[in-house]
């Protein structure tokens, strides 16, 4: 069998068009397992995006949590000798698939950009080394877990009509020593940079949060109207919420032009904005790494040269 | 109450100096200068402010190349106390270094946190501490950003993407931890120094573990190389502005 899990709804449905295809490519039935409150109404619509069957595991958990979580999947995929598992990859999703990969023993592949079947086994590609290179992964046994982010997959089109099952299942879940004490919702500004078209990215040149804003004047100039940063503007100082992060750990992007002010070009940083049609830099050091990766650079202080470009533009564009 | 700390570090080929063969499309690994792991040393600079107001023990543990012993060194110095080198069997994946990784832990007996990196810089899976946590069965807490070690209790802070979740565990337990939980110390020359009677120890992999078999291969690696204009405009800035935006009207992405 597949199964498919994650916390996020939409990323379960992202994942559920590779997995009935994977499903029925090797001709075992797809599963979806829901942690959590009895939502049937979300059980139909993981129905209708191509599961065949819905897992409703009923419990009090109020929040995520891997060690109980992965017992959970654990049971049922002792239950139902699951072939493969396909997870969400956000942080959840990740630790998730890697502690049940240590406990039943499984290999396990994060961050999967394709599934296949290759040689009539499954078969995963994922970036490494930054960006450098990209691994062709290949399970020699099973079961096999692998988790796939956001946007790597285009969801089924909806059919109200399909038919499937819902099983409700209680486990009784072993209690462990740690617990999760407070959760608190990190502020977002529901920016959306994966599907920017053009992009302002700030990064440790800017010396003070208030001067986002010559950043924020050149994007509404673009009309692009997005912004994006580098890790430690949003991870480190905070002056970013972490939706506008770019990079090996952040958001990948490729708009059509994506703007790097005071940002070095780390690779890791790179990772994240390789894929962007045009690349411009303004950085004051000459020898900044960031003009390595970019088709136009200009040397100078960010300062002086963001308010000057936002006025050209605005001249050339209107 | 003392606390024994092992630490994961990898030992990994800095990406960021690695070129792409043109002729075949395979990334150069071979002469590329290594370190370690970025975060694996914020990893070891927690596991010493830990053992700086604890005391306790820092064994770094390294699944490695014959030669990482180079790169244990620097640990060492920084403040961890020993190391154990476990050169890699002729095959691995994820599951048989995980494996290695918990034998060699189980043998060392003695442990209250094991503290790996939140992901290493090269294969950045973020797989390895939570799946020795989950061989190991006991509990974890990952992408800490800040950690409260107490003697009956660890409280972390963790950077969860849209939350920020708070969690307490009793010890053992593995930590993995973000790249802003500190920032590393650099040794001194004394310290470089000193460090030279620490001991390394060499553990094959055939003596912690009988299974071979991988589970996952990497059967091909493709290069992915960037080719950019690398047009720098050094005038005075009007000047280059102004080209800039003639430039980027002419590569028609402003409308
Ligand atoms: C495992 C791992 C994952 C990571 N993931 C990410 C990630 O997802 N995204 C990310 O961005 N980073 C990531 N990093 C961090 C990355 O390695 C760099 O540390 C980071 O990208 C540096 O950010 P920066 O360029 O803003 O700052 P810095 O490197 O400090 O660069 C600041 C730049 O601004 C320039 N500057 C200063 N003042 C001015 C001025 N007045 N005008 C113009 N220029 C000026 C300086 O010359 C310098 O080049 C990761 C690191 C690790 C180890
Ligand atoms: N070969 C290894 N030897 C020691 N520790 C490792 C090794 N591989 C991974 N780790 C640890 O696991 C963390 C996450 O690695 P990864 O799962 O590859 O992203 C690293 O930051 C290290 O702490």
């Amino acid at each position: 069998m597949v199964l498919v899990y994650s916390d996020n709804k939409n990323l379960t449905i992202e994942i559920l068009s590779k997995g009935s295809e994977l499903a029925r490519e090797i001709g075992e039935k797809l599963i979806t397992v829901i942690i959590g409150k009895n939502d049937e109404k979300l059980a139909d619509e993981y129905i209708s995006y191509g599961s065949d069957e819905v897992y409703i595991v009923e419990n009090e958990i109020e929040f995520f949590k891997s060690e109980e979580f992965s017992e959970i999947l654990e049971k049922i995929i002792k239950e139902t000798s699951n072939n493969y598992i396909l997870i969400g990859s956000n942080k959840n999703g990740k630790e998730l698939a890697s502690r049940l990969a240590g406990k039943i023993d499984a290999g396990c592949i994060i961050d999967c950009s394709n599934i296949y079947l290759k040689d009539k086994k499954v078969t995963a590609e994922r970036t490494v080394y930054s960006g450098n290179a990209i691994a062709i992964e290949q399970f020699n046994s099973t079961p096999g877990i692998l988790t796939v982010s956001s946007k790597v997959f285009d969801p089924l089109k909806k059919d109200e009509k399909r038919k499937g099952n819902i099983v409700k299942k209680k486990y009784d879940i072993e209690e462990t020593s740690s617990k999760i004490i407070k959760v608190k919702e990190m502020q977002s500004e529901s920016v959306n940079v994966e599907d920017a078209e053009i992009i302002v990215s700030c990064g440790r040149g800017f010396k003070n949060k208030e001067d986002i804003k010559f950043a924020n004047n050149l994007a509404d100039t673009l009309k692009g109207k997005t912004i994006g940063c580098s890790r430690p503007i949003a991870a480190d100082l905070k002056w970013l919420s972490e939706d506008h992060w770019i990079g090996l750990s952040g958001h990948k992007v490729k708009p059509k032009l994506y703007i790097a002010a005071g940002i070095s070009g780390q690779i890791q940083h790179i990772a994240g904005m390789r894929d962007s049609g045009i690349i411009v830099a303004i950085n004051k050091d000459p020898e900044a790494l960031i003009f390595k990766s970019a088709d136009y650079g200009i040397v100078g202080d960010l300062y002086e040269v963001l308010p000057k470009l936002a006025t050209a533009l605005k001249n050339k564009i209107g | 109450m003392i606390m024994n700390i092992i630490v994961c570090a990898k030992d990994v080929v800095d990406a960021s100096e690695m070129k792409i063969d043109t002729s075949t499309n395979k990334p150069i690994i071979e002469g590329i200068p290594r370190k370690i792991s970025d975060i694996d040393k914020n990893a070891i600079e927690e596991a010493i402010r830990i053992k700086e107001k604890h005391n306790g023990k820092i064994t770094v543990i390294t699944v490695g190349q014959p030669d990482s012993k180079e790169r244990i060194k620097e640990l060492l110095a920084m403040g961890a106390d020993e190391g154990i080198l476990i050169p890699y069997p002729e095959k691995y994946d994820y599951h048989i270094v995980s494996k290695l990784l918990t034998e060699a832990i189980k043998k060392i007996n003695e442990y209250d946190i094991i503290i790996c990196g939140e992901a290493s810089t090269d294969l950045f899976s973020g797989q390895m501490g939570p799946k020795i946590a989950g061989l190991l069965n006991i509990p974890q807490i990952t992408y800490a950003f800040n950690l409260n070690v107490e003697n009956d209790k660890i409280i972390g802070e963790r950077n969860m993407g849209e939350n920020s979740v708070t969690t307490e565990s009793t010890y053992p337990v593995l930590v993995t931890v973000t790249k802003e939980i500190n920032e590393p110390r650099l040794p001194s020359l004394m310290e470089i120094l000193g460090s030279a009677n620490k001991p390394i120890h060499e553990w094959k992999a055939d003596s912690l573990l009988t299974e071979t078999n991988t589970k996952v291969d990497t059967i091909d690696i493709k290069g992915v190389s960037m080719e950019r204009k690398n047009i720098i405009f050094e005038d005075s800035i009007d000047d280059s502005v102004s080209k800039l935006v003639d430039s980027l009207a002419k590569d028609g992405v402003l409308g």
